[in-house]
């Protein structure tokens, strides 16, 4: 009796290894004309990279039809702690992964490769009327948002002499949010420190509603917002007073995010795939039609696209990760 | 003025001031719904209700919305009503007054009160982890049922409470159970009390975003569930999702698939009234 069942584990164990090794090599055979893979690839993360990922979704069910794409838009941090455990193939990402989620991946025996998808420009805005700020200092924003200024930097005219004796109204996404990471590590230098007296929203329409509506307003939100509501809202130029980049002070378009030179506040936004999902061809097939059609749709849904050249080099990243899965290359 | 004079313009002056605080409720309700339906009724069409998401606002559909929030529905009230009605029956028949009795109580009052985010929390580590039924149709019902049970409890006991002591005497007396005069008395009596609070309770799961969103229900899901086990999303995920895209033609839809929410909502709420009021006219005594 037992030793049946032995000799019955055995067998399921050579299945196993014999299936891993047939999907592992599925895996590395890249444009195989997809449309007879099947399977599951789940995603989840943040809800900025939310529209590119739903559109290559939508675009890849043409393609691959009985591939099952889902998305789920739990945030950056939630989506990081389901891909370290394994749970989700790919992580929709508006930051970079933390060091601590990065160990929890470690313990888990799992690596990750993080491509670059598309770009976000953070734009500063004000109110329309507002015709005293044409453009805006990287210092004179770390003024208004370091931690130090809360309750102290509280008038226009604190912060340049000549701008008008009134109150200074702050707003910006909610600290949970990618975006308000990004913004507070490029402009106060550390990721998640700012004052905490602004208006905060983690839907970014509620603070186009604030700024547009409130004369000495001051918030800051992704271009494609900005874009949208551009009747409404004023875009300020911002100089981060390096001239290698681009001269002067610089307003966020799709021009200035795609060439690098509205720094610093051009942001990448990232997809994360971990290493125990590519042994899973559809996942291989799915990330490779991400990075091809991307660019495209990035730009539809109001998102600034990679300049070709860095696609390549995203395809590269990837094909290398796949083939040298769990490789301690993984990280970069 | 007389004092009767004054005691009556008093009467008037509060009678007045009960119109006005009635008339605010309705104004803002009115407003809402005016807005609404006139940003959302042109969106609405039979093709918006039977098609899949997309990034195109004017191509994109709510099926498998509606769908996954039906089947949440229909799974939550399987496990909430049962559990939430006995509960109710054993802490009114059968539990004993004491301390003990005091301290449920209170505590159950006390759970109708807390955030729905925390639920989330506790059916993410309770049913999608320990349990491994994943981001499924089964974790999101449990979650929710657990949400409005504290409510079905309640509003259970109250039904209870309210049938005369002299029907269950009546029915002592001639010569039935506790269970007999429970199951045969009692709970027809109050059945249609019970089901407003439950459908009451159903209306405000169907709203509930925050969280399925932790549990991990998703956005975008190409396919309508086939099984309890299944991944899904559910109207309000839908909707929150597209309230918070930049682009106009978005909210568009969102206002559309809130109309459909509304929809689903009133259709509860009347089969509520429906039901009770054909079991008052049942209930004889």
């Amino acid at each position: 009796m037992l030793k049946f069942k032995l000799t019955n584990l055995n067998a399921a164990a050579i299945l196993v290894g014999t299936t891993m090794l047939f999907s592992a090599c599925g895996g590395n055979q890249e444009n195989a004309g997809g449309s007879d893979l099947s399977g599951n690839v789940q995603v989840d993360g943040s809800s900025t990279v939310y529209p590119v990922t739903e559109a290559v979704a939508e675009e890849y069910r043409a393609e691959a039809p009985n591939v099952r794409v889902t998305v789920g838009v739990s945030g950056s941090g939630s989506g990081f702690k389901k891909l370290v455990r394994g749970d989700v193939d790919v992580a929709n990402a508006s930051r970079s992964i933390h060091d601590d989620e990065a160990k929890a991946a470690e313990q888990n025996g799992l690596s990750y490769v993080e491509l670059t998808v598309a770009y976000d420009g953070l734009t500063v805005v004000v109110h329309p009327e507002n015709d005293w700020v044409k453009e805006i200092t990287v210092e004179e924003l770390k003024k208004i948002w370091e931690p130090a200024a809360q309750g102290k930097i509280t008038r226009w005219n604190q912060i340049r002499p000549e701008w008008p004796d009134q109150e200074l109204h702050l707003y910006g996404p909610g600290v949970e949010s990618g975006t308000y990471d990004y913004f507070t590590e490029a402009i106060v230098g550390e990721a998640r420190a700012s004052r905490g007296d602004f208006t905060a929203s983690e839907d970014d329409n509620v603070l186009v509603q604030g700024v547009s509506t409130d004369k000495y307003a001051l918030g800051f939100f992704g271009l494609a917002y900005y874009e949208e509501n551009k009747s409404k809202l004023k875009a300020v130029a911002v100089d981060d007073g390096d001239d290698s980049n681009g001269k002067g002070a610089i307003v966020a378009s799709l021009e200035t995010v795609k060439d690098g030179s509205y720094a610093p506040l051009s942001r990448p936004l990232f997809i994360y795939v971990q290493s125990k999902a590519v042994e899973r061809p559809e996942v291989v097939d799915f990330v490779n039609f991400y990075l091809d059609a991307a660019g495209e749709l990035a730009q539809e849904i109001g998102y600034i696209p990679l300049p070709d050249n860095l696609y390549d080099e995203q395809r590269q990243k990837f094909e290398q990760f796949v083939s040298g899965k769990g490789a301690a290359s993984a990280k970069q | 003025m007389t004092n009767s004079e004054l005691n009556r313009l008093k009467d008037k002056a509060f009678q007045i001031f009960g119109i006005f605080c009635t008339f605010i409720g309705l104004v803002v309700l009115a407003i809402f719904l005016i807005d609404i339906v006139m940003e959302g009724a042109k969106r609405l069409d039979w093709d918006f209700l039977t098609s899949l998401p997309s990034r195109r606002a004017s191509q994109a559909g709510i099926k498998t919305a509606w769908v996954g929030t039906l089947w949440i529905l229909v799974l939550t009230t399987l496990i909430a009503l049962p559990l939430g009605v006995a509960a109710g029956v054993y802490l009114e028949e059968y539990g004993k007054k004491g301390r003990w009795a005091n301290f449920l109580e209170i505590n159950i009052a006390n759970l109708a009160g807390v955030p729905s985010i925390i639920y989330g929390l506790l059916g993410l580590e309770i049913f999608v982890r320990q349990m491994k039924l994943g981001s499924s149709l089964l974790a999101g019902a449990l979650t929710l049922s657990l949400l409005i049970l504290p409510i079905i409890i309640v509003t259970t006991r109250e039904a209870i409470k309210a049938v005369p002591r002299s029907i269950r005497d009546g029915s002592y007396a001639l010569g039935a159970s506790k269970w007999q005069t429970v199951w045969n008395q009692v709970l027809p009596a109050s059945f249609g009390s019970i089901l407003t609070g439950i459908i009451l309770a159903l209306s405000r799961a169907v709203g509930e975003t925050a969280p399925l969103i932790v549990i991990g229900a998703l956005a975008y899901v190409p396919f309508t569930p086939s099984s309890p086990l299944d991944e899904f999303t559910v109207l309000p995920i839908q909707i929150f999702n597209w309230t918070s895209r930049p682009q106009e033609a978005f909210l568009t839809n969102a206002a559309a698939a809130i109309i459909v929410l509304l929809l689903l909502t009133f259709l509860l709420n009347g089969i509520a009234v429906y039901l009770r009021n054909r079991q008052q006219r049942k209930v004889k005594w």
